[in-house]
């Protein structure tokens, strides 16, 4: 059994609670980096993939999961970062690192747009709209060629740092690996200040979020623009991995990829943001290889991939809503009071995801 | 001059006169007390004051400023605080959360140094949490400190209701029927803030409340209401006292 006694309004405000926690994060950033020495390409490749969808899920968990905006069309925030790049990179010859930033910049402007028509709507509404912001950067994809290079798509290569290039799995895996961390602290912050705040008040009470002072416009349209930057730099980061961007990378079901990766992991909370990314990449990958055992009426089937998909959001919406962070939180219990919990204290209480049919 | 005027204001919903006319002065440090029967247009007039509604015709002066139409979220800036009737908590943040929500209005950093952590916004946590603890410990919330306010008791969630109004720091405080919901020994300990909150704060009170006790125990002044229109207005003796009060209340003796 572990207690905690709290000396300073300080041990409130720090990163990691105490030493224990501390030594975990040691830990895991030792197996992290050396995990590309001993693993194989593919893995170094799966898990720089499952890096960037943690950018996004952490983007896209400020919105929805802290601020309560849903959004179906963060895959064009992701298309706008991934363009940005491959045009800034490929057709103006500029550096990755001014590119990279810039991809952000203009997911975030792009974002700005959106939030300001989309002030107005709530839930279903305003799923429905962005997810038409969504189809609209579809189109525009296909039908931008001077930029886009339309069906035919972008070649992006990966960036180097002086002479040291980065075009080996190993060397782009340490690249996002950084990016993660320092978005994971980023947010870390956001969350341990006023803005965050602000946003948890804007999602569980607009009308109490207005009496302590919080204008409801500006943090929604903060919400939007911050998210859309995470989504766009998470965009920058994925075109020099895949090499070659086209319109099929950033359709609706990547979207709704996203929202699954929160759902799943946690909404509203970071490490359930990290949870969701990691499992649903992992998931795709399970699904891909576990395919040669499946029966062939059923893996020849359109959209098996999205069915199982489907069945694991329902599953988590159903038995666990605070998604696998919630188990998480559970386990971590478990350990602590060890051996004085009591049957009952994991017994599943009906309770339903924050939506609007509890509005 | 007093701290709030209230001249002539009405308000209109369809056919249904919510309030007619209504005129108050709230002095400075002083508890003041609207009473009247359901449907006397006391929320309505609250939500007047708090521009949630806009009010069809009058004014509404705070420290001789005339405030009616403003949006809803600058009254805090102002100095108007309120809580409500059913309260509106963040229900899935702690108290503490809850209550820091208070101090969003005091800071002085900006989004990108929050994302960045500087020591400027460090500094301003700490400062900001020890307002937090001087409020919880005026209002006994320190046991609640770490739990989830969906979690707690009515009567605790309107103690965090009102720590968190207390936050602001604001001049003028509106309660909406403050007592509505508590036992009797919560009362108690209401009425004791509400002295508290006065005499050492030097907050100045405009509350809606139906419980009498509650009322001549904090209220100096109190003003009645019914059908939108004052009926009685004074101190809460003369008003309690006041035949049309008794009518409105109790109805006609035959």
């Amino acid at each position: 059994m572990r207690f905690k006694l709290k000396k300073t309004y300080m041990e409130d405000i720090k990163l990691f609670p105490d030493k224990i926690d501390m030594a975990w994060y040691g830990l895991l950033l030792i197996i992290l980096s050396i995990f590309p020495l001993v693993a194989g390409h593919y893995w170094i490749y799966n898990l720089t993939l499952s890096g960037i969808y943690c950018i996004v899920a952490l983007g896209l968990n400020i919105l929805t999961g802290f601020t309560g905006q849903i959004s179906l069309g963060h895959a064009a925030f992701f298309a706008i970062g991934a363009y940005s790049v491959g045009y800034l990179t490929t057709t103006l010859g500029w550096s990755y690192w001014i590119a990279l930033p810039l991809a952000g910049i203009s997911a975030a402007a792009s974002g700005l747009v959106v939030a300001v028509p989309a002030l107005r709507l709530s839930g279903l509404y305003l799923a429905i709209a962005t997810m038409g912001f969504g189809f609209i950067m579809e189109q525009v994809i296909v039908q931008w060629k001077s930029v886009t290079g339309g069906a035919n798509g972008l070649l992006i290569n990966r960036p180097s740092i002086s002479s040291w290039s980065l075009s080996s799995d190993g060397a782009y895996y340490y690249l996002v690996i950084v990016m993660v961390a320092v978005f994971v602290l980023l947010t870390k912050n956001l969350t341990r200040s006023p803005a965050g705040r602000a946003f948890v008040a804007v999602r569980d009470s607009e009308v109490a979020a207005q009496t302590m002072g919080i204008p409801l416009a500006r943090v929604k349209v903060q919400a939007f623009a911050i998210s859309a930057f995470y989504t766009g730099i998470a965009g920058g980061l994925f075109a020099p991995l895949i090499n070659f961007i086209g319109p099929d990378n950033f359709t609706i079901a990547e979207s709704i990829n996203f929202i699954v990766m929160i759902i799943v992991g946690g909404l509203g909370s970071i490490h359930g943001s990290i949870f969701g990314a990691v499992f649903i990449t992992l998931l795709s990958e399970f699904i891909r290889v576990s395919k040669d055992f499946i029966p062939a009426f059923l893996r020849e089937q359109v959209g098996f991939q999205t069915a199982v998909y489907g069945l694991v959001l329902m599953q988590f919406i159903l038995f666990e809503p605070m998604g696998i962070y919630g188990r998480w939180l559970k386990l971590k219990y478990l350990f602590q009071v060890f051996p004085l919990y009591r049957k009952d204290t994991f017994r599943r209480v009906r309770r339903f995801q924050r939506s609007e049919r509890t509005r | 001059m007093a701290l709030l005027e209230i001249q002539g204001v009405y308000k209109q919903f369809g056919g249904l006169k919510a309030l007619a006319g209504v005129g108050l002065e709230v002095e400075q440090g002083r508890a003041h007390a609207v009473i009247g029967p359901n449907g006397a247009g006391k929320s309505t007039l609250f939500n007047c004051i708090n521009c949630i509604y806009r009010a069809d015709r009058g004014t509404i002066r705070f420290k001789g400023k005339d405030i009616t139409g403003l949006a809803p979220h600058k009254m805090p800036r102002i100095g108007i605080a309120r809580t409500f009737q059913n309260v509106e908590l963040f229900r899935n943040a702690t108290v503490l959360n809850n209550i820091l929500l208070g101090r969003y209005l005091h800071k002085r950093t900006n989004l990108v140094s929050e994302a960045l952590f500087l020591p400027s916004v460090k500094k301003q946590e700490l400062e900001a949490r020890r307002k937090v603890e001087e409020i919880m410990d005026l209002l006994d919330l320190q046991a609640y400190r770490e739990r989830m306010v969906a979690q707690l008791p009515f009567g605790i969630q309107k103690s965090v209701e009102l720590a968190r109004a207390l936050a602001l720091e604001p001049e003028l405080l509106l309660l909406d029927e403050p007592s509505s919901g508590l036992n009797p020994e919560e009362k108690q300990d209401l009425c004791f803030w509400i002295e508290d909150i006065k005499e050492e704060l030097g907050i100045t009170i405009l509350l809606v409340e139906h419980d009498m006790r509650v009322v001549t125990e904090v209220a100096e002044r109190t003003t009645a209401l019914d059908f939108g229109s004052v009926i009685a207005d004074g101190t809460t003796e003369e008003v309690q006292r006041h035949p049309d009060v008794i009518r409105a209340f109790l109805g006609e003796e035959d």
